[in-house]
């Protein structure tokens, strides 16, 4: 990995759960290919939204990257270490950089520890800090998440969903990383707490200097935070390019569909919203098509696209697109401004 | 001019539904839930309504209540009427109950794979309900119930009948939840978040089909949901309630482009939104919603609120500002929420 400003370089990223048969002897019968090659990069101090419904790869990407969940091919490079075959100290060492936030404040925090505990948690288990260090870092992360420190022997029962959520934060703190992969860490939370918890995650960015990897369905939320976007369709990106050309302009059908799906809290503009409606449903990751993941909702498949699938091909600088159709659309555009050029 | 909302300014034609007053409240260990404080509207024929509220805020149990659905113990309807076709349901019998319960109200939820019995096929729950209500025979019924499929899109509704919900996906077992719902034809139809837990492409697929079916069959619906996107494109009046309360009230263009609650104006600020640019820095209300056990006394908004006055420790009633547009606050200030961002 040569590029000094990369922090995580992920390339051919392939996560296949096996499915298998019989209760004595088990044989593999087909694999779920939740992940099914998938590649970018994420550049220091920035954030990388990662979107997709259900079925996407996008949860399984982000667990993978984490070393939570076991990749069945493809690299991860961190920090321009290729991340492969560690063992536990190699991994431990890892968890000081990189940290992850969940979705459910309520099922990632342990009912049975204070959160003081559950912040001091990776500080005991990484470090050798004394009783009084620990209790000063306690109180700074509580500060960091504007929680009122005197919480600190409180229970997360005790606690609303938006003061678990900011202990979750303050946790993955603890360790002072670089990097942080946030699983959808505000859909779980009332709408009016969402906005809380939004500010703080952009505050502490420019704060402690993080880059963050901001796993969502939610494309509005996405599109707010993250500076370049990657859409996820049943195990592949289909699209990836910047957040404001994302929204501006999407090009692959896919994300077409799923930006007309968005609902403003406009009326006029809701009346005019143009409608695309999917038809079907899903193809299991099981059993995906031959060609394009997509072609069997896609409103504008064409034979190629049943045969073949796509790569992910630079439309325009930076513009990253999946689809045959766009593929050859953006070609023509090319050759003909290299016609221009070569006449000047 | 402003004035306090009564009985008699009720002059409009006949609602089909028109709460009064609903109290509605849980006995727990902890003390009494207020779940629903005094909360009064209606529904016009053919019109929907959404209701918008957060976690807490009683949309929900409004709404079961309506239904009488409330589990007695710990809940208890404490007074009100609910006014239907010219019954109060409060009052009709439990045989009474189930006989419009179903067929003439119908009600969706947000999650069918806790609403629909797993250990049923989907035909024969359809069935059930259309015996029940239609008095009609096995033969007749399954084909009321492929019929049924057939108007919510289901492919191949008559192997669908045999199916049971968990073949089949999130979206197919919303949908047959509607066909259970409408097979009998309601003029109401309450829907419970029922798009909240599905992905956005499905949402959509699944709001063309209400809509449609809207218009086909004349229903009111009662759409009750959190998400503020949604109701701009559906509902004809919208309800925001917070802490058992609604707080305003009114068209759907007046609540969102003139809407005159704090509380109200604070959600609409606080969402992303792709109609404002993307690097705005969202307005959170900040602290968190009430106790609904240890309710202190005036508005219950006021601890959140920035245009709060002294004045606020005094409970606000619902206030009507202009037609139909009312809002329960004592400042009731103006604010326009996109300009905000430019």
């Amino acid at each position: 990995m040569s590029d000094e400003t990369l922090i995580l370089k992920v390339e051919n990223l392939q996560v296949h759960f096996p499915i298998t048969r019989g209760i004595v002897l088990q044989r593999q019968v087909g694999s779920v290919k939740a992940v099914d090659g998938i590649g970018f990069s994420i550049h220091r101090g920035e954030t990388l939204g990662l979107v997709g419904e259900s079925g996407s790869g996008k949860t399984t990407t982000g667990l993978a990257i984490a070393q939570l969940v076991k990749s069945t091919g493809g690299q991860v490079w961190f920090e321009g270490r290729l991340l492969e075959g560690l063992d536990q100290s190699e991994r431990r060492a890892l968890y000081q950089h990189m940290q992850m936030i969940f979705q459910d404040p309520y099922a990632s925090l342990n009912p049975r520890m204070t959160i003081g505990n559950v912040i001091a948690d990776p500080l005991r288990v990484h470090s050798e800090m004394g009783s009084h260090a620990l209790k000063d870092r306690v109180r700074e992360l509580l500060e960091n998440v504007r929680l009122d420190p005197a919480l600190v022997n409180r229970y997360p029962h005790q606690l609303s969903g938006g003061q678990r959520q900011r202990v979750g934060v303050a946790r993955s703190l603890a360790l002072g990383p670089s990097f942080i992969i946030c699983d959808e860490p505000v859909s779980a939370l009332d709408v009016s707490v969402q906005a809380q918890i939004l500010n703080l995650l952009e505050d502490l960015q420019r704060e402690l200097n993080l880059t963050y990897l901001f796993i969502s369905h939610d494309l509005a939320v996405v599109r707010h935070i993250s500076n370049r976007v990657a859409v996820m369709y049943l195990g592949k990106i289909v699209e990836l390019t910047d957040s404001d050309q994302l929204y501006a302009e999407p090009r692959h059908p896919y994300t077409q569909a799923l930006l007309a799906a968005v609902h403003t809290p406009n009326p006029r503009v809701e009346r005019q919203r143009q409608r695309v409606v999917l038809s079907g449903d899903l193809p299991s990751p099981a059993n995906p098509p031959v060609g394009c993941n997509f072609c069997t909702r896609c409103p504008v498949a064409v034979d190629i696209c049943f045969e073949v699938k796509p790569d992910l091909h630079e439309s325009s600088a930076g513009h990253w697109v999946a689809c045959h159709l766009v593929e050859q659309e953006y070609a023509g555009l090319r050759s003909q401004d290299e016609e221009v050029i070569d006449i000047g | 001019m402003s004035r306090a909302l009564n009985e008699s300014d009720r002059t409009t034609g006949s609602p089909i539904l028109r709460i009064q007053d609903l109290h509605t409240e849980f006995v727990t260990e902890y003390g009494v839930v207020k779940a629903v404080n005094g909360v009064s509207f209606e529904v016009a024929a053919g019109e929907t309504l959404g209701i918008v509220g957060e976690s807490g805020s009683g949309k929900t149990v409004t709404m079961l209540s309506v239904m009488r659905l409330i589990e007695s113990p710990p809940g208890r309807i404490a007074s009100g009427e609910v006014h239907f076709n010219g019954d109060n349901l409060l009052e009709l019998s439990n045989r009474e109950m189930r006989q419009i319960r179903g067929s003439k109200i119908a009600m969706i939820f947000q999650d069918p794979l806790t609403s629909l019995n797993p250990v049923f096929s989907i035909g024969e729950q359809l069935t059930e309900a259309i015996k029940m209500h239609l008095r009609v025979s096995n033969k007749e019924a399954r084909e009321h119930a492929v019929e049924a499929l057939a108007q919510v899109g289901i492919p191949d509704p008559v192997q669908a009948l045999d199916f049971f919900p968990h073949q089949f996906s999130g979206g197919m077992r919303q949908r047959a939840m509607i066909a259970m719902a409408i097979s009998c034809n309601p003029s109401l139809l309450i829907a419970d978040e029922p798009t909240t837990a599905l992905d956005v492409t499905v949402q959509e697929q699944l709001l063309q089909l209400v809509d449609d079916l809207r218009s086909q069959l004349n229903m009111s619906i009662v759409w009750i949901t959190h998400d503020l996107g949604v109701i701009a494109g559906l509902a004809d009046r919208v309800v925001v309630m917070y802490a058992g309360e609604i707080v305003e009230s009114g068209p759907t263009d007046m609540i969102f482009e003139n809407s005159r609650h704090p509380y109200t104006q604070g959600l609409l600020r606080s969402i992303p939104r792709l109609d404002v640019p993307r690097d705005k820095r969202l307005i959170p209300i900040e602290g968190t919603p009430p106790d609904l056990i240890h309710m202190t006394p005036g508005c219950q908004f006021a601890s959140r609120c920035r245009y709060r006055l002294e004045q606020c420790e005094e409970h606000p009633p619902l206030v009507e500002l202009d037609t139909e547009h009312a809002s329960r606050c004592w400042v009731n200030p103006e604010a326009t929420i996109v300009s905000d961002y430019a």
